[in-house]
């Protein structure tokens, strides 16, 4: 059998979090009850006509400059007219020649660009409720704002799939422009699939996928449809081009509509609606205004802070961990401290991605670097940061009142020897089991040492102090 | 006979005490109650809300506060035009039972004017149409000649306007549906630049040529009308308002003025009268001290297919939106939503509807959109591009509003195409977006009015009003009809 390659183009759809829907004044909130957030625009009232949401616009300018897009300065709307009971005017606004974004890419981790080909602006339509029977409509997500972004045949294999819908997702919460949940439906992914045998220049016939809702179903659809178009070649027969739709219970991909029933969506100009122009000033006004990008904060973690790519890529899938991080970072002077405690011990207490992404913990950058600084200084020891730590993440409180200045100056010798005699003399057992020769037991000696003195002792000195103890 | 404002003169005597806005608005009331039958000019009445503005009006005046020029006036809108809590239905059957929520922007200012609202007039089923006769209500009926129609599809606001029984309308104008009825009725009716009046709220036909004006009794009506209705509006981005009001600048001087006159808008006539009065209104115009500039349109002969092109494309989507499932008329029996939306549609829509429909729909497909659409949209830039360079050489275009005076009801019904080419001089000024008024300049041999229009460049309504009202308030042109409140 002939070894075949994976090609892929991806479109994924992305709700804007503006306040307010894409031509009218309601409210994008998710999750009221229906047709709660409607208006004569929103439910298409005979008469009503669209007003732009320039906020919309402003944040799809934002996705595409944070996908190295080029921002058209004149772009239209159009109508792709189809007949769906969600879709109230019987036409979607849409862009058709003249998106507002084009030529941009979004590069993955083994240095592959991923060419997006556009990205355009639209509204969301309702949604069908079918209970008791019966079918209903809820308009409340209908003109809720939406961004299409159209990649080229770039993709090569399922994880770089994956890898770029994850990016991208990171792109859109670093610059605030969506929530991007794909479980909610503010990211939807269509996979558009084709196969050949490698080596070949020419593209297969594909199919799409329609309506990926999860990385899991996302991952077997892709997973399936290589594998059936792949038998289809090798038994000599033709991949039609259609729209399939994963069947998750059956795990296999199946027609959505038949050749005979493909949409013309008899594309025009919205003659309700003028060009959209962008200035170039205005650009560059967004285009400054916009966070460091996950890259940017990549290079700089691992070139500037010598953080490990692993590491920096932890922090950086999170944002409000990175920014947490940046901010602790700025004001000590071992930056890798922060990552490490970051990783390894905060994220202990944050064991879900929610969690992580949404990261509230009650310690500040300001009282962990304060913490930091006093490691750094010597003035404590590594078990005192992280038993501080600890508190400070159980209780808020500020390092001061956990950390008093006679702590902070040591246990002076005189001290801890009279301390090392009373755990001596309060372990018969555990000195017996060291004197009999179990070098485990010494342990429990020192841990006795370090409770006593809440872990300021010089472990070294105790074990010396201990040690001609014993 | 000589127009005068009635506006103006209304206005007048209920300042001065003479008149009582309720008594008027009753004697309207009255004349609608003994004319509508014949004319079927209403489709719907609103004595009750019209009486109680009447009585806000009148509270004002006794309290000796000052009122607006259209406060207290009785009028009329178009059934396509939307108004809160009062049905608008098109005249379709697909939009019976339907009340707007919501008021359309010229309504809403008019009702804040205190304007005494009627009731709605009859039209072509959703704008689609020259006679009035495909409404859902039945054909309204010519107040000069019952058996004639009125024209469309503004028929019923040009019957009501022309028979007295309402002091003016607001029409809409898609490819003449203001300036074919008012010429039909021997009344002025305006289309104002494309983008001078809100089109928010009005019922789309086809959304690139739509526009909304008035049809009035006096050209001096129709700048007050249209002064009061145009204007910048948030709600409709395709509205940049007028450039300059209009009823201050009616001076009826007009010496010097260059009329540009294209061979191509006569050579369709169809009746010797109306070439004549076509004549003899350029002949009075030079009277008047304008000169007459004639130059050549030849790509005139191609503004019917692009307006039908473009017109049905635009309605195909606008109108996709009546499937009977949020409001309006929906099927008895059907079997599964897509039964339901197919045999609505079927029933609700009006024979000439489904035809543009199927047109527009046609045109806009995948195949043939480059050979129908496209080709229309590029020729529409072309005719705006050879207007523009006609009015290089002069100020305003004089041509007939139809070819025709108002044709007998049941003529439309027989020939569609041959009811399409009577368009073929109202329709380009859609297409260029521009302005145009249509004025009566005299009657055929059966009494029935003849009307001219005189087309102006983008925003420039006040210089074809001034010319309209220098004819006007010279020529005797006008028709007398002894209808209505007298």
């Amino acid at each position: 059998m002939r070894e075949y390659e994976l090609v892929a183009g991806l479109e994924t759809h992305v709700e804007l979090s503006t306040k307010t829907k894409i031509f009218c004044g309601c409210t994008t909130a998710f999750g009221s009850e229906p047709n709660t957030h409607c208006c004569p625009i929103c439910i298409g009232l005979p008469g009503t006509m669209p007003k732009l949401n320039r906020q919309a616009v402003r944040y799809a300018i934002m996705a595409g400059l944070a996908t190295n897009c080029e921002i058209n300065p004149i772009a239209k709307m159009d109508r792709k007219n189809y007949v769906y009971p969600d879709l109230p005017k019987a036409y979607q606004i849409s862009q058709y020649d003249r998106p507002l974004c084009s030529n941009g890419y979004i590069q993955l981790q083994n240095g592959r660009k991923i060419r997006i080909l556009r990205i355009h602006i639209e509204e969301d339509a309702g949604k069908l409720v079918h209970e008791r029977g019966d079918t209903y409509v809820d308009y409340n997500r209908g003109g809720v704002p939406l961004i299409e972004i159209v990649t080229e045949p770039d993709i090569r294999s399922i994880d770089e799939a994956i890898e770029y819908v994850e990016k991208l997702q990171l792109i859109m919460r670093y610059i605030g422009v969506s929530d991007v949940k794909m479980q909610e439906g503010s990211l939807r992914c269509d996979v558009n699939i084709s196969v050949r045998p490698k080596g070949a220049e020419q593209l297969g016939i594909r199919a799409e996928i329609k309506n990926m809702n999860s990385f899991a179903f996302m991952q077997k659809a892709m997973q399936y449809e290589f594998e059936r178009q792949t038998d289809l070649l090798e038994s000599g027969e033709q991949v039609v081009q259609e729209t399939r739709r994963y069947n998750t219970d059956t795990g296999e991909t199946e027609p959505m509509r038949g050749k005979e029933d493909a949409h013309d969506y008899r594309y025009f100009r919205e003659p309700d609606l003028v060009t959209i122009e962008t200035a170039p000033q205005e650009v560059e006004q967004i285009k400054a205004a916009l966070p460091e990008l996950p890259d940017a904060k990549f290079a700089r973690y691992t070139e500037a802070y010598g953080l490990s790519e692993t590491d920096a890529n932890i922090l950086i899938k999170y944002r409000r961990v990175a920014e947490f991080f940046d901010a602790a970072a700025k004001l000590v002077q071992t930056p890798k401290t922060v990552s490490n405690l970051i990783i390894t011990q905060i994220f202990r207490r944050l064991s879900t991605e929610e969690q992580k992404e949404a990261f509230e913990i009650v310690v500040t950058p300001q009282t962990l670097a304060e913490l930091i600084a006093l490691r750094e200084s010597g003035k404590i020891n590594n078990n005192l940061l992280k038993s501080t730590l600890e508190q400070m993440l159980d209780t808020g409180k500020p390092v001061a009142a956990l950390i008093d200045e006679k702590d902070l100056g040591g246990v002076d010798e005189a001290t801890l020897r009279e301390i090392c005699r009373q755990v001596v003399a309060e372990n018969p057992a555990a000195v017996q089991d060291y004197r009999g020769g179990k070098e485990a037991a010494f342990k429990a000696l020192i841990g006795g040492v370090m409770k006593a003195t809440r872990g300021k002792a010089n472990a070294l000195q105790a074990t010396e102090i201990l040690k001609s103890l014993l | 006979m000589k127009p005068v404002s009635k506006i103006k003169r209304l206005h007048a005597q209920m300042t001065a005490g003479e008149l009582s806005c309720r008594e008027l608005t009753q004697r309207y009331i009255d004349a609608i109650g003994r004319e509508n039958g014949e004319l079927n000019a209403y489709v719907l009445q609103t004595a009750q809300t019209a009486l109680d503005t009447a009585d806000a009006v009148d509270a004002k005046l006794r309290a000796g506060q000052p009122i607006s020029m259209l406060e207290g006036i009785p009028m009329t809108l178009k059934d396509n035009i939307s108004t809160d809590g009062i049905a608008t239905t098109c005249c379709s059957k697909i939009l019976q039972g339907y009340t707007p929520i919501y008021d359309a922007t010229v309504w809403q200012t008019l009702k804040h004017e205190n304007a005494v609202l009627l009731g709605k007039t009859n039209m072509d089923e959703f704008a689609m149409g020259s006679s009035c006769e495909t409404s859902f209500y039945g054909a309204a009926g010519n107040p000069h000649h019952p058996d004639h129609v009125p024209g469309g599809s503004s028929g019923g606001v040009a019957a009501a306007v022309a028979a007295n029984i309402a002091v003016y309308g607001l029409g809409s104008d898609t490819g003449g549906s203001i300036r074919q009825p008012a010429s039909f009725c021997g009344v002025v009716g305006l289309k104002p630049t494309y983008g001078a009046v809100s089109r928010y709220g009005l019922i789309a036909y086809a959304s690139s040529l739509d526009q909304i004006g008035p049809i009035t009794a006096s050209v001096e009506d129709a700048a007050l009308v249209f002064d009061a209705i145009s204007g910048k509006d948030e709600m409709d981005s395709t509205c940049t308002g007028a450039r300059e009001t209009t009823a201050d600048q009616l001076t009826g001087e007009i010496r010097g003025l260059k009329i540009g006159v294209a061979k191509e808008y006569f050579d369709g006539i169809r009746q010797p009268t109306v070439k004549d009065a076509l004549q003899k209104a350029l002949q009075h115009f030079q009277s008047l001290g304008a000169q007459i500039v004639p130059f050549d349109l030849p790509i005139l002969k191609y503004a019917l297919p692009v307006y039908y092109i473009l017109a049905c494309a635009e309605a195909s989507s606008n109108l996709g939106r009546y499937d009977g499932i949020r409001y309006g008329y929906r099927t008895a029996h059907y079997n599964g939503t897509h039964d339901m939306i197919c045999k609505t549609r079927s029933e609700g829509f009006g024979a000439e509807v489904q035809r543009r429909i199927l047109l527009g729909t046609y045109v806009l497909s995948s195949g043939y959109y480059d050979a129908y659409y496209k080709k229309a949209q590029n020729l529409r830039g072309t005719i705006v591009g050879a207007f523009h360079n006609a009015f290089t050489g002069c100020d305003v275009i004089l041509a007939p509003t139809v070819p025709m005076t108002a044709f007998e009801k049941g003529f439309t019904a027989q020939d569609a195409v041959e009811t399409y080419l009577t368009d073929i001089c109202t329709v380009p000024v859609n297409i260029a977006g521009l302005p145009a008024v249509s004025i009566p300049c005299g009657a055929d041999e059966n009494g029935l009015p003849i009307g001219m229009q005189l087309i102006g460049n983008s925003f420039c309504e006040a210089v074809i009003l001034n010319a309209a009202y220098s004819y006007e308030q010279t020529a005797d042109a006008f028709i007398a009809c002894d209808r209505g409140v007298r």
